[in-house]
């Protein structure tokens, strides 16, 4: 099972390189670079959808107390925050050339930014306690705690920077995208979700073996 | 529980000492690291208040559940039959009032040595105070109790807390900024509903996880 | 005899990490039993009280209380269970009678003035009642901590090291204390170290080695030379 969804996800991402690519036209004024877009953006969804399936995750270990739960909200947040730093990462390659700056206290770059640090927290967490179920314990509670942060940190953010551009795809009304762009930019979504996916379930079977030789 | 923690308080009066001390050197700090210039001064006011009321909050909270470990009494908290949450809400409740009577204090401090013109502001101002320290107290309280069994624990808590409170210094920091410009409390409505939701949010997470923090 | 002991512990596993400190533990104490559980250090002594005193979760395994289960039932099991661990749970800037009336009102348990005073007495800290405990010795602490139990009335008590730090006077009371209870119906489960005093409150001895039950045998005709004996024999015999 977990098999096939690494080499779905691998179908995925060659699909998604020749639509990023080849199928997906050069952008005008940007050039060649506005192509980062088909890894950046996805990964940020992904990253999302990973932290609310951790969220999930967590509430269902504090109330059945069944190991999987942990391991899989712990593997979630961890992957989570990979996507979230790579879609960091990619941001500020993407603004040097555009912007001129890697990375501007903008409203959007800032909130993602805060969100990523409290889940570096959240990894941090984990560390510092030496009582594994304990450890599971307070990680979830961190979890919920900063997945419902997410909303407040975003509206606050977008309040405190009034100078927002809206997203551009999650707009009300008819999507200024061209169709072709949109479906590049779903195929990559598509194969990264399965990737993250894929990433987590092994994560959480190696964190099920690392348990197993401790035991 | 509120009772007994502030009755530990008045006796030994280790933790408010302390933080009245630490409000007064943060001031000198400010005013050193800004200079005289008043108009400076103006602009980055609402901003250092809320950086002495977290600074000195975090202080304090981080301190909430150090007297349960004398003697082992976090076992018994969990020993003592009846809903942990209400345990959760005295120590809110014992932190509330320390904060307050910190955060008025270095409120008096920054009218009279940076020369704030409060007015008619004051109401205001300490409805979003009000709003802004039960967020920081709500979520501290939790963390608290969850990092005073771990390592580095002094470490671990502010670094768990600080990013948790983004949404509750950008609202409580622009609302007081407004507030002193003498804008109608209509003007900062908006933040007001975030600082409130936020505390609800933060409330409900601490009064249902408790007893899963307390746990052995 | 009742039919269902008041404690009772099944296939009790507890893990910490790469430890296994309890490795399918097996136990029973009936009304008006006590039970001493002996072992060295690390045996799983304190972890097993800790179990069925509802502050940690087994691994596997159940525990229960009056028949009611430590883990899902936590709340009713601690409103009948009595603990005297190591720590003394008393806060050092309250007096003697704050300390006792906190814990009391945290418990939702009604206890006017004459009751704290009362349980004061019975410890013999009466005239001590309004001195903060920061100023009172080891014996006086853990007296305070026995007063507790004499105003919540458990039905089960799980006491660690109970006659650790107390001098004569104080052990012949607790000893006094713990038959009474015994004949009240009571079910007492200690652990200790030593092969003293406390021997002679037990009906039965256990001891664990290595996170197993090594013996569990009735105390009756065995002398202190004997125990020392069997201790040695079943400790050893593990590590």
């Amino acid at each position: 099972m977990t098999t096939l969804l690494g080499w779905l996800s691998g179908l995925g991402l060659v699909a998604g390189l020749v639509m990023g690519f080849g199928v997906a036209p050069r952008e005008v004024t940007q050039g060649n670079v506005q192509r980062i877009m088909y890894l950046h953006v996805p990964a940020v969804w992904v990253a999302y959808l990973a932290f609310m399936a951790g969220f999930v995750a967590s509430i269902a270990y504090l109330a059945r107390r069944r190991p999987g739960a942990d391991r899989l909200a712990h593997a979630a947040c961890e992957v989570g925050t990979l996507f979230l730093g790579v879609n960091i990462a990619t941001g500020a390659i993407w603004g040097k050339p555009t912007w001129g700056t890697w990375w501007t206290w903008d409203a959007r770059l800032t909130s993602v930014a805060v969100v990523f640090v409290m889940f570096l927290a959240y990894l941090l967490l984990r560390g510092a306690i030496d009582d594994h179920d304990r450890a599971g314990r307070y990680a979830a509670v961190l979890g919920i705690v900063a997945t419902l942060n997410i909303p407040l940190v975003h509206f606050s953010v977008y309040w405190w920077r009034t100078l927002h551009q809206p997203p551009s795809l999650l707009k009300p009304g008819s999507s200024t995208m061209p169709s072709v762009i949109l479906t590049a930019l779903l195929v990559n979504f598509a194969a990264l979700a399965l990737l993250g996916a894929y990433f987590i379930a092994r994560r959480a079977r190696l964190l099920a073996a690392e348990e197993e030789a401790l035991a | 529980m509120a009772w007994k923690d502030l009755l530990v308080e008045r006796r030994s009066k280790e933790t408010l000492n302390a933080l009245l001390f630490f409000s007064l050197a943060l001031l000198f700090v400010f005013q050193f690291a800004l200079g005289p210039d008043r108009e400076r001064l103006a602009a980055v006011l609402p901003g250092l208040l809320w950086l002495g009321f977290i600074l000195s909050g975090v202080l304090g909270l981080g301190r909430a559940f150090l007297v349960e470990h004398q003697n082992d009494c976090w076992e018994a908290l969990l020993l003592t039959p009846g809903d942990k949450s209400a345990i959760y809400l005295g120590k809110l409740a014992g932190s509330l009032v320390l904060m307050a009577v910190v955060e008025t204090l270095m409120l008096a401090l920054f009218v009279v040595f940076f020369n704030v013109e409060l007015g008619g502001a004051l109401p205001g101002l300490a409805l979003v105070i009000a709003l802004g320290t039960i967020g920081i107290a709500a979520v501290g309280t939790l963390f608290a109790a969850m990092t005073a069994q771990a390592r580095a624990r002094e470490l671990l808590f502010p670094v768990l807390l600080l990013p948790v409170l983004v949404p509750v210094l950008l609202g409580t920091v622009k609302a007081t900024e407004a507030l002193l410009l003498h804008e109608p409390l209509a003007a900062v409505a908006h933040w007001l509903k975030l600082l409130a939701a936020a505390d609800v949010v933060y409330l409900a997470i601490g009064l249902l996880t408790f007893d899963v923090i307390l746990e052995g | 005899m009742v039919a269902v002991p008041l404690v009772r512990v099944t296939g009790l596993v507890r893990v910490f990490g790469a430890q296994r400190v309890l490795d399918g533990v097996n136990l029973d104490v009936a009304a008006g039993e006590a039970v001493a559980l002996l072992g060295a250090n690390g045996a799983g002594k304190t972890t097993l009280l800790k179990i069925v005193a509802t502050l940690l979760r087994p691994t596997r395994g159940t525990a229960t209380v009056g028949g009611l289960d430590c883990v899902r039932d936590a709340e009713s099991v601690r409103a009948i269970l009595g603990v005297v661990a190591h720590g003394t749970y008393v806060y050092e800037d309250l007096t003697a009678r704050e300390n006792l009336a906190f814990w009391m009102r945290l418990g939702g348990r009604a206890a006017d003035r004459d009751m704290l005073d009362g349980a004061l007495a019975e410890v013999e800290l009466e005239r001590h009642a309004d001195e903060r405990v920061r100023t009172f010795s080891a014996g006086m602490r853990r007296r305070l901590s026995l007063a507790r139990l004499t105003l919540t009335r458990p039905r089960v008590l799980l006491l660690d090291e109970p006659f650790a730090g107390l001098d004569q006077r104080a052990r012949k009371w607790l000893e006094g204390r713990l038959e009474a209870f015994k004949s009240d119906g009571g079910a007492l489960l200690m652990a200790t170290h030593s092969f003293g005093r406390e021997l002679g409150v037990a009906d039965r001895l256990a001891i664990l080695a290595g996170g197993r039950m090594a013996l569990d045998t009735p105390r009756a005709g065995l002398d202190p030379q004997d125990v020392q004996r069997l201790y040695v024999a079943h400790t050893e015999e593990v590590s």
